[in-house]
């Protein structure tokens, strides 16, 4: 008795986009971390203007959260344990 | 008055504390240390998840960085506890002191649950939580004196 071959990959081309789908690094708005400590972590770890860190740490305030950098997977979690590092609350997931 | 913290023309930092300040300060580092050997949970946002929905990756991740985030935590606090009577700190020096006091503002906030509004109100001399929010908030005052300055050494 045989049953039919079950797909149980999905096409190879689909998994390529899947890998190549770039990751953000998100932090998010606490209670404890001060506005201008998060200001300086942006600019000391990404090298930010202070316009830019400004901007990001107001998005995370005001809108409860900000992607701060982007890029592969490996960078994305690089850049997520130096913010764990700082104490901010930082996640990452893909676009 | 002048800012505890100063940056000087020479590039370094002038740490202008009172006596009782530090002696507030110094027990400090030793008291975290000892908290970050256990699995306390005020520690939470010290070692936080990376991934909001993938416990798996989160295990990895943690298997990954948890040695180096603890190591920079407890060099962090071994800075601020030997420089604790200084008038002088290099940049270096200054960044350290202000990792190990955000760190102790995230462990205590955490304790005490705080809200951002907790500036705003008054201590309650009842409370019983009042010497830790007092304690915080002194912590949070520093702190914002320790970025102004590394701020200002920044173009």
């Amino acid at each position: 008795m045989t049953t039919a071959p079950v797909e149980t990959r999905r096409p190879a081309r689909e998994d390529v986009v899947e890998r190549d789908r770039p990751w953000i690094v998100i932090v998010w708005n606490d209670p404890i971390n001060l506005m201008s400590y998060v200001t300086l972590v942006f600019r000391q770890l990404f090298g930010y203007s202070l316009e830019k860190a400004t901007k990001l740490m107001l998005d995370v305030h005001t809108k409860g959260k900000a992607v701060v950098s982007s890029g592969t997977r490996e960078k994305a979690e690089h850049d997520v344990s130096r913010l764990h590092g700082r104490g901010l609350w930082a996640t990452m997931q893909q676009d | 008055m002048k800012p505890r913290i100063e940056r000087t023309r020479q590039g370094d930092y002038r740490l202008r504390l009172t006596r009782h300040e530090r002696d507030a300060l110094r027990s400090l580092p030793a008291q975290l240390r000892e908290l970050l050997s256990t699995d306390d949970a005020s520690l939470v946002r010290l070692f936080p998840p990376a991934y909001a929905d993938d416990p798996a990756s989160n295990v990895e991740y943690e298997q990954l960085t948890r040695d180096s985030l603890l190591a920079d935590r407890l060099q962090a606090l071994r800075v601020m506890e030997a420089t604790v009577d200084a008038d002088r700190l290099t940049e270096e020096q200054l960044n350290g002191w202000m990792g190990a006091l955000n760190d102790l503002r995230l462990v205590l906030g955490t304790r005490l649950d705080v809200s951002e509004d907790v500036y705003e109100r008054e201590l309650d001399p009842d409370d019983p939580r009042a010497p830790e929010l007092a304690l915080y908030a002194y912590l949070s005052w520093l702190l914002e004196q320790a970025v102004a300055a590394l701020a200002s050494g920044l173009t």
